[in-house]
């Protein structure tokens, strides 16, 4: 500890220069941070999802719905327990920035087959019962300070026309990656508005076994195969993985720009203590004269390095978690979008292996440094 | 029993291939409380000297104890803890950190020591009163005048109480009242607290301050 006023003053002997590049570890690890927080909401987007719920869709695409017909034929197959199905209805909220999942469901299948929506049962019951209701997660109520049995409308994107919704119900998910920013509403009131003009989005299959699930899966898309419909169906789990991956190989852009801004902060890192390391060789000489272990002249440089990525790592993450925490903007495009602990604590453990590495060459010129020599360069 | 014995010292300097001698057979004794100056013309070997004696550099031969301690045996860990202890080294320019005030200058030695923070505040604060440069404890280098600056050096190679002190032109740097003061400075050092002084100068008069002046050339060193 009583070397800490001497490692502290030495760190600021170039106000400048320690500020820019705490200011650069700062940006790296903030980048880093939020980074790897995406890739794991991706990564927990694609976790969600029941290996007990099938989803069948269009083989064509998602953007293509299938006949009402199929929800009895799914019915009937061999080890389904129940069949729901769900539109997307893509509608707008005063402005298209404030973006939001909404979908139309088959209200009473549907809340039996998501039993981690809990839903307060008198909510429960006047969602159910009112064409015109709305069930929506608690996080997306608050985004908008909505409250209970309030109007919202939204404006059809798909379906034209304002759509006009009355808040019954708010439900908060068991699980957090299921995220809170889902609105859900009746079918049939869809169906009405459209003129029945409309057939489901998708199915969702959920199933007496987990365990059947590829004979159940290989029975659906048997029995569409020479329809004008072919389905293709597959796990809650693989569907929203696919979803994820719709958007590319985004982890590893994601895990690729956070390595190359880590190695190029640790450039900058290094030359800066390279240069302090120099501009101290005389010092660090008179230092080793006065009794100086090379051991402890190690350690001097060292924390010092460390200390610079430190502070500036510690800003970055915990500005990234303070910027992303719950209910952050991020959420209503990737759900479950936050900056976790074990990501904050990773990111403060790249930082100081950060100071490690870009300390390590002046320390050891500092231990190894000829005193002789020096101290024939400061006289 | 002598403080300080060099036996049959030699020091060979290599560029490249070639072989630079710098002496080579030098003996010499000083008793404790002894205030010796070393002259010589440039290059002669005088820092080289100091710098041996300090455990900075090692010998081609021969033996140096100070204390009764083997220097030139000693392993580099050991001889920086040694250094610590026993000697006490004035640079001719000063060499203070200019991030640290004076008084945290000072303090340097005793960050090795095992005393504890109001410890090292009163040794700190004796030895800037020795030096009369209480007043300017908290005044950076950079706020300090030449004499100052030296005097604040000063302070720092006696806070530790070492064994000798060696000074390595300590008034190369200054005008002539300063340099005069530094002088008197040391001289009551050797006079009141006894320290056993070695300064290399290039300088007669200040050499005259001493108990007895050695000069050092080609090689040899003579009384």
């Amino acid at each position: 500890m009583k070397f800490i006023r001497l490692i502290w003053v030495n760190l600021w002997r170039n106000k400048l220069r320690t500020i820019l590049t705490v200011l650069s570890v700062m940006v790296a690890l903030f980048l880093f941070t939020t980074l790897r927080s995406v890739v794991t909401a991706l990564e927990g987007v694609s976790e969600v999802g029941s290996e007990v719920r099938l989803v069948t869709r269009s083989s064509t695409g998602i953007t293509f719905p299938l006949p009402q017909s199929y929800f009895e034929r799914l019915k009937a197959q061999d080890g389904v327990r129940s069949v729901t199905w769900a539109n997307w209805f893509g509608g707008v909220y005063i402005d298209e920035s404030n973006f939001f999942a909404q979908f139309a469901i088959d209200q009473e299948t549907y809340l039996a087959m998501y039993p981690e929506m809990a839903i307060p049962d008198d909510q429960r019951q006047a969602f159910l019962s009112e064409r015109t209701a709305a069930l929506v997660g608690r996080g997306l109520m608050e985004r908008f300070g909505w409250e209970l049995n309030q109007n919202v409308t939204l404006q059809g994107a798909i379906f034209p026309g304002d759509w006009t919704f009355t808040i019954r119900a708010v439900f908060e998910p068991d699980d957090p990656s299921f995220g809170d920013q889902q609105f859900f509403f009746h079918y049939d009131y869809l169906y009405e508005g459209v003129n029945g003009n409309m057939i489901p989005g998708w199915y969702i299959v959920q199933l007496e076994d987990p365990e059947a699930a590829p004979a159940v899966i290989e029975n659906i898309d048997r029995l569409f195969e020479n329809s004008s419909n072919p389905t293709k169906t597959e796990t809650e789990k693989a569907f929203n993985t696919g979803f994820v991956t719709m958007w590319g190989n985004i982890g590893f852009l994601v895990k690729a720009i956070g390595t190359a801004v880590f190695f190029a902060i640790l450039l900058i890192a290094a030359n800066t203590m390279m240069m302090a390391g120099r501009e101290r060789i005389g010092e660090n000489a008179v230092l080793k004269t006065l009794g100086f272990q090379d051991g402890l002249l190690f350690r001097l440089v060292l924390v010092e390095s460390v200390l610079i990525t430190a502070i500036g790592g510690a800003l970055g993450v915990f500005g990234s978690k303070f910027m992303f925490g719950p209910g952050n903007p991020v959420n209503n495009f990737i759900q479950g979008f936050q900056v976790e602990w074990s990501t904050v604590i990773l990111g403060l453990t790249m930082a100081t292996l950060l100071g490690v590495v870009s300390g390590i060459v002046p320390a050891w010129q500092a231990m190894k440094l000829p005193v002789i020599q020096a101290l024939r360069r400061v006289a | 029993m002598a403080l300080v014995e060099i036996k049959d010292l030699t020091k060979v300097f290599y560029r490249d291939s070639q072989q630079i001698p710098v002496f080579d057979g030098v003996n010499l004794e000083m008793e404790p409380g002894e205030f010796l100056s070393l002259m010589g013309p440039s290059g002669s070997g005088k820092s080289t000297l100091l710098h041996l004696l300090a455990g900075l550099d090692q010998p081609t031969s021969g033996q140096i104890s100070v204390g009764g301690a083997n220097v030139t045996g000693m392993k580099r860990r050991q001889l920086a803890a040694w250094r610590a202890q026993h000697i006490g080294f004035v640079f001719q320019f000063y060499n203070l950190l200019p991030v640290l005030t004076a008084a945290q200058n000072v303090e340097l030695p005793l960050l090795l020591t095992s005393l504890s923070s109001s410890e090292r505040h009163d040794h700190v604060k004796m030895a800037l009163d020795i030096v009369r440069l209480s007043d300017r404890s908290d005044h950076y280098p950079r706020q300090l005048s030449g004499g100052q600056e030296q005097r604040a050096g000063i302070a720092r190679a006696i806070v530790s109480d070492p064994t000798i002190i060696l000074a390595d032109e300590p008034t190369g740097d200054l005008d002539a009242k300063s340099a005069e003061e530094i002088l008197e400075l040391l001289k009551r050092l050797n006079e009141e607290l006894n320290k056993t002084i070695l300064m290399v100068t290039h300088d007669a008069h200040a050499a005259e301050k001493a108990h007895a002046v050695m000069h050092l050339d080609k090689g040899v060193l003579s009384r």
